[in-house]
């Protein structure tokens, strides 16, 4: 660069000549690569600008005020230009980074496997949870049970045709002599269990397994679960067993679920009773269908384990889960749910 | 169970016209008579009388003769007149038993039979029949199908074109009925209309009360009850009735009336003196025996079987006896009482059998004790239709009205003559009891008035006197043994009242505490291993010793002692399974089987571990409470049941995908799983190795245990034998856990907070060289414990194993071990030198117990 092109520092019209060429510059880049070039011709210490405000120095005092002023402004303007530029600049090529760094979103995100409860479980839980709701508790008792708790406690008298007709699964001793144990049939013993060790009054649900020598097929199978219910208390009736019935039927099947009680026999409740629900999704149009058995705990089953009858009352029911989880998901065959095949359980995650 | 057929009903108790079985079951299940089936009717569409017009035999090329018959089946199902004139159809028929003029049953095109088998036109031997000429067998009324049914021969007539589904009751459906075992006399038609009546209010006329003429004349055969051993001290017999008939024709078929009705009650007719006896016993439910009367030796002896005594039941079985058996006995050669010929109300025996010379009976009607009775029936597997009857409990006060009965019958239909009768007549007068007559509303939660209960029981065939202001003295009728104590008349009270009537009241419980520390326990693990992947899956205990046999486990194995069922499902599984695995491995399998290449599943559930020596349980009555003594002794005879968790993983334990290849299970997965069900509860297990502990792989296996040492389970990639024979995924793993040691290790407790320190940390890595043979574990103890001895204080915030290296830098036989260390005081920034004092302690500690050395 010659001194013949060199901008005087009080050329105000050369001045505002080359801030215009600048700002031109700076806007004409289109990256930030162009605005670094821009940057270096017009702005840089090459500049004409620059070497304007440099030649300053170089003028009389009087003078120096002036061209400080002049070129104060071009740098401002310049260096204002030059950072609005660069702001602009670099949020286009971030967003370009944004747009380029897209993925397709749709793809797979399946990268664990999947695990789920089995349903029998989770709605035994929910079970648990409504009456624990009710302020009732959960019991639980053994699997392999004493005949005593089985069936003596409950009023199954050795010789009684319902003893019979449990289809129970009885246990060799350890010498192959009867050994006095059971499969347990029913989750009745955990009734028995229950009342001796616990303080009155009881309010109990007990959740659990039990067996019948029953083969496998589509409507039975040999291991089930039962859900026992149980309340002994001062003053309690009939209408108490109905109300609770009641309470856990719209709590399982919905505010609309209606249940009725029909004469039966159980030994060791008097009067007993079979609970039928009325299922608008029956086979073959609405109807009731058998949900579970229950009653008024006999007399023999309180002095069994040494509950007052004049006292005490109280009553007891039983269901399946097999059969409610049946009725309530639309499940037509057992097998699926004894079977133990994966893609049934995963139907249902972990709730139900 | 008992089935009713409508117009035999009909005999006990006005039915409403057009009744219906459907009907009839809604009206019986609201008094407790549950509906069990209803058996459609035997015959539909067009079954009518014809009478044979023409017949002509055609003998055709296979040696047969037909017969190409014309058959009036009246103006409506004839073929179209001609001139006025009736055209009788053409029927083939194979059958030579009849002649023209013979009334016979004729299905025509439409018609059902039993089978289904549908009749319609067909072209045959070069006619066209149109329509069948019935057998018995093809209606399904017995297994005669020597020839076609000739009505005359039945005794029966009916017009031509007649519909014959009613006048055979082949159109008739049949409510098969579900009898709790306290309704005895619900196996009957007596009953059971008893119960319709009550239900409805329709007219029940009873024909099982005594008229009154039943008394014995003298002369009877001679009958003696002795029972020398009766069981809880009631004797086994206390009512025998028995009359003698001589000159019936014993073996003629009985009528046709009554056969029908015996099948539609499910029973096959045989001859007209089994028949008449099961006929009365399913109209009255009085179970009735008849003996050939040529075989018998007065007196008949019932008493007990001797020890070593022998009798061949009518089955022609040969049955040892016990001594507890009821038996009914004859003195043939003088000696009184020598012979069995019955095992009381079970099954008769061989040599007093009605045969076909049989011309002379004895007619027996007993009432025997429910509980002996069920014994020998249980005893000798006998559950026949007699003993289903006097187990539930017969009325005493029916054997005189059922032999008349019977008697008369077989006069009526085989001729004869009755003879003397013997009632030997021991019966205890019912026992009466009280009922407070408040109890009903008190266990109801329905208002009773005293008038209500007093009529309602009467209703019933009770006596009712009044004892007091307030309370009854109720005597039940004699076929209700099920009413003993005041609860069982609050049941009839409020069910002939309806169940419908009670209010709905839900009780208020005391407030409860939740679930158990347990319980929830439970819940948190499941939930656990579910977010972990695995799917929850039940299986059934039932083993056999094969798949302890597939695990590998030693003989000596603590897991083959296992509980034995008497009587398992399948013989190949007799026994309850010991530990979850064994049969979660099935469930594995069978997944695999069916197409699922990965598999995670768990399961919990209790397993049965008895122990060696265990007692017998105390066998101990009803209706008393225990002894603390006998409850401890019940107690000690339930085996353990421990409740375990346990996982199968196999194949991939991360999917492949887009994101690149999966990731195959291996032992750490199980391992991890374990962990990670004892980390839920708050329990830090100690993993070790173990060598030997099938089925798992011997150098891939952990022994996991709670602080205290005491053995929680294994984890660990499987035995490659056991993955082969299971046919699973190569590299299987399995974990398998007590989950009562878990929970037993678990602080009940709350967990009680340390402060977060927010001064900066400190990162350190120290890298370890130690012997190959080292365990991690053990390496990882000794950062720990020297990083808490530095004298810089415990400032150890976490410590990561994270980087494994074996080769030539750090020598042979000897491999490094990377920790990533975080530290971190509460209460200051540490200092370099610090950081470097904790280093060199970790350092000189390893070095201490292994020989360690800080890798270069």
């Amino acid at each position: 660069m010659s001194d013949d092109t060199a901008l005087s520092p009080l050329d105000a019209d050369g001045i505002e000549s080359a801030v215009e060429d600048a700002l031109k510059a700076l806007a004409a880049a289109t990256d930030l690569d162009a605005l670094k070039s821009a940057r270096l011709e017009h702005v840089g210490e090459r500049s004409p600008v620059a070497l304007a405000n440099r030649a300053i120095g170089g003028l009389a005092p009087a003078d120096k005020a002036v061209a400080g002023k002049l070129l104060g402004q071009a740098k401002g303007r310049l260096a204002r230009a030059l950072a609005e530029r660069q702001a602009e600049l670099e949020a286009e090529r971030d967003q370009r980074v944004l747009v380029e760094e897209s993925v397709d979103v749709t793809l797979p995100t399946d990268r664990r496997l999947r695990g789920a409860r089995h349903p029998l479980e989770t709605l035994s839980e929910r079970i648990a949870d409504i009456f624990v709701a009710m302020g009732w508790e959960i019991a639980e008792g053994p699997e392999l049970e004493a005949e005593w708790f089985n069936f003596d406690a409950l009023n199954f008298g050795v010789d009684h045709p319902a003893r019979q007709m449990q289809d129970t699964f009885f246990v060799e001793g350890q010498d192959g002599s009867p050994s006095g144990l059971v499969l347990r049939t029913h989750t009745s013993p955990v009734q028995a269990r229950t009342l001796l060790e616990r303080e009155l009054p009881v309010y109990i649900a007990c959740p659990g397994k039990v067996f019948r020598t029953d083969e496998l097929d589509a409507t039975h199978t040999p291991v089930f679960h039962q859900v026992e219910g149980l309340a002994i208390d001062k003053g309690l009736t009939m209408a108490h067993l109905k109300g609770t019935l009641d309470h856990f039927a719209q709590a399982i099947f919905g505010p609309e679920a209606r249940t009725r009680l029909r004469p039966s026999f159980f030994p060791f409740t008097e009067p007993s009773a079979e609970m039928d629900l009325w299922f608008p999704q029956k086979k073959g149009g609405p109807g009731w269908i058998e949900w579970g058995g229950c009653g008024m705990v006999n007399p023999h089953v309180l002095r069994a384990v040494g509950v007052d009858p004049e006292v005490y009352s109280g009553f007891a029911f039983g269901m399946g889960i097999e059969r409610t989880l049946m009725l309530r998901h639309g499940i037509a065959d057992m097998h699926d749910m004894v079977e133990g095949d994966v893609r049934f359980s995963t139907q249902f995650g972990t709730e139900i | 169970m008992p089935r009713i057929p409508l117009t035999w009903l009909a005999e006990h108790v006005e039915l409403p016209a057009g009744l219906t079985a459907e009907q009839l079951a809604v009206d019986l299940v609201r008094v407790g008579l549950e509906e069990e089936a209803i058996h459609a009717a035997a015959v539909t569409g067009p079954l009518v009388v014809g009478e044979v017009v023409e017949l002509s035999p055609e003998p055709q090329k296979n040696g047969k003769t037909i017969n190409w018959c014309r058959v009036d089946v009246g103006p409506e199902h004839n073929e179209p007149a001609v001139e006025g004139r009736s055209q009788p159809r053409g029927i083939v028929c194979g059958a030579h038993n009849f002649v023209v003029g013979d009334r016979v049953v004729v299905a025509l095109p439409g018609a059902v039979l039993p089978g289904p088998f549908p009749i319609a036109s067909r072209k045959t031997y070069g006619h066209v029949s149109d329509g069948m000429i019935c057998s018995a067998r093809e209606l399904g009324l017995g297994e005669d199908h020597a020839g076609i049914i000739v009505l005359s021969e039945l005794g029966l007539d009916a017009p031509v074109g007649t519909d014959a589904r009613d006048l055979l009751g082949l159109g008739e459906e049949v409510l098969e009925i579900n009898v709790t075992p306290d309704r005895g006399y619900c196996f009957s038609m007596r009953g059971v209309a008893r119960e319709y009546g009550l239900s409805t209010g329709a007219a029940f006329t009873d024909h099982g009360l005594p008229s009154g003429d039943e008394r014995p004349a003298g002369g009877g055969f001679a009958v003696e009850i002795d029972d020398a051993a009766p069981i809880h001290g009631v004797p086994g017999a206390d009512r025998f009735v028995a009359q003698v008939v001589r000159g019936v024709r014993a073996n003629d078929p009985s009528p046709a009336w009554m056969q029908r009705r015996l099948q539609q009650a499910g029973m096959r007719p045989i001859s007209l003196a089994v028949d008449v006896t099961n006929y009365v016993m399913l109209d009255l439910g009085q179970p009735l025996h008849a003996y050939d009367l040529a075989h018998l030796a007065e007196p008949i002896v019932v008493r007990r079987a001797n020890p070593g005594e022998r009798i061949r039941t009518l089955d022609d079985v040969d049955r040892a006896l016990d001594p507890e058996d009821l038996l009914i006995t004859d003195s043939p050669d003088g000696v009184r009482g020598a012979r069995p010929i019955g095992l009381a109300a079970v099954m008769g025996g061989g040599d007093t059998e009605v045969s076909a010379t049989t011309t002379d009976l004895l007619v027996e009607a007993a009432h025997f004790d429910p509980i002996t009775v069920a014994r020998t029936a249980r005893r000798h597997k006998l559950p026949s239709e007699a003993a289903k009857r006097f187990e539930r409990g017969a009325d005493p006060q029916l054997p005189p009205v059922a032999v008349a009965r019977a008697v008369a019958l077989l006069v009526e239909h085989g001729g004869g003559v009755a003879g003397p009768l013997t009632d030997v007549d021991r019966r205890v007068p019912v026992a009466s009891f009280e009922l407070a007559l408040d109890l009903p509303t008190r266990l109801v939660g329905l208002p009773f008035s005293a008038d209500e209960v007093r009529a309602t029981l009467r209703s019933i065939g009770c006596e009712v006197a009044d004892a007091g202001a307030d309370a009854i003295t109720v005597t039940p009728p004699s076929w209700r043994p099920d009413l003993v104590a005041g609860v069982d008349l609050v049941e009839e009270v409020a069910r002939l009242r309806g169940y419908d009537a009670i209010p709905s009241t839900l009780p208020v419980a005391p407030a409860g505490t939740g679930l158990t520390d347990g319980q929830r326990a439970r819940r948190s693990i499941a939930r656990a291993l579910a977010e972990a992947g695995l799917v929850e899956v039940l299986s059934y205990p039932f083993v056999g010793t094969d798949q302890l046999d597939a695990l590998h486990l030693p003989a000596d194995d603590a897991r083959r002692r296992a509980v034995r069922l008497v009587n398992p499902l399948s013989d190949e599984q007799p026994y309850l399974r010991t530990n979850l695995l064994v049969t979660l491995l099935d469930t594995a399998r069978r997944n695999v089987s069916r197409g699922e290449s990965d598999v995670a599943i768990f399961e919990l559930g209790l397993v049965t571990r008895p122990e060696p020596g265990a007692p017998v349980a105390p066998r101990l009555p009803g209706g008393v409470r225990p002894s603390d003594e006998e409850l401890a002794a019940i107690d000690a005879a339930v085996p353990p049941q421990p409740r375990r968790v346990a996982g199968v993983l196999a194949g991939l334990r991360e999917p492949a995908g887009w994101w690149g290849p999966g990731r195959r299970v291996d032992h750490s997965d199980a391992i991890a799983a374990a962990l990670l069900v004892a980390e839920v509860v708050g329990v830090e297990l100690v993993v070790s190795a173990d060598a030997d502990h099938a089925p798992w792989h011997p150098g891939r296996c952990a022994r996991l245990s709670t602080a205290d040492g005491t053995l929680a389970g294994h984890a660990g990639e499987l035995h490659p034998n056991v993955v082969t024979a299971l046919g699973l995924p190569a590299r299987a793993a399995a974990f398998e856990l007590d989950l009562d040691v878990v929970l037993a290790a678990a602080s009940p407790e709350p967990v009680q907070a340390v402060p977060v320190s927010t001064f900066p940390v400190n990162k350190e890595d120290v890298a370890l060289v130690v012997p190959s043979e080292v365990p991690a574990a053990d390496v990882l103890d000794a950062v720990r414990v020297g990083a808490a001895g530095s004298p810089v204080g415990d400032v150890v915030e976490e410590v990561r194993l994270f980087d494994v290296y074996t080769g030539p830098q750090v020598g042979e036989d000897h491999k490094s071990l990377a920790f990533a260390l975080r530290l971190r005081a509460a209460d200051r920034t540490l200092t370099a030198q610090e950081a470097a004092a904790v280093r060199e302690s970790i350092v000189a500690e390893a070095h201490r117990r292994f020989g360690a050395s800080l890798r270069a």
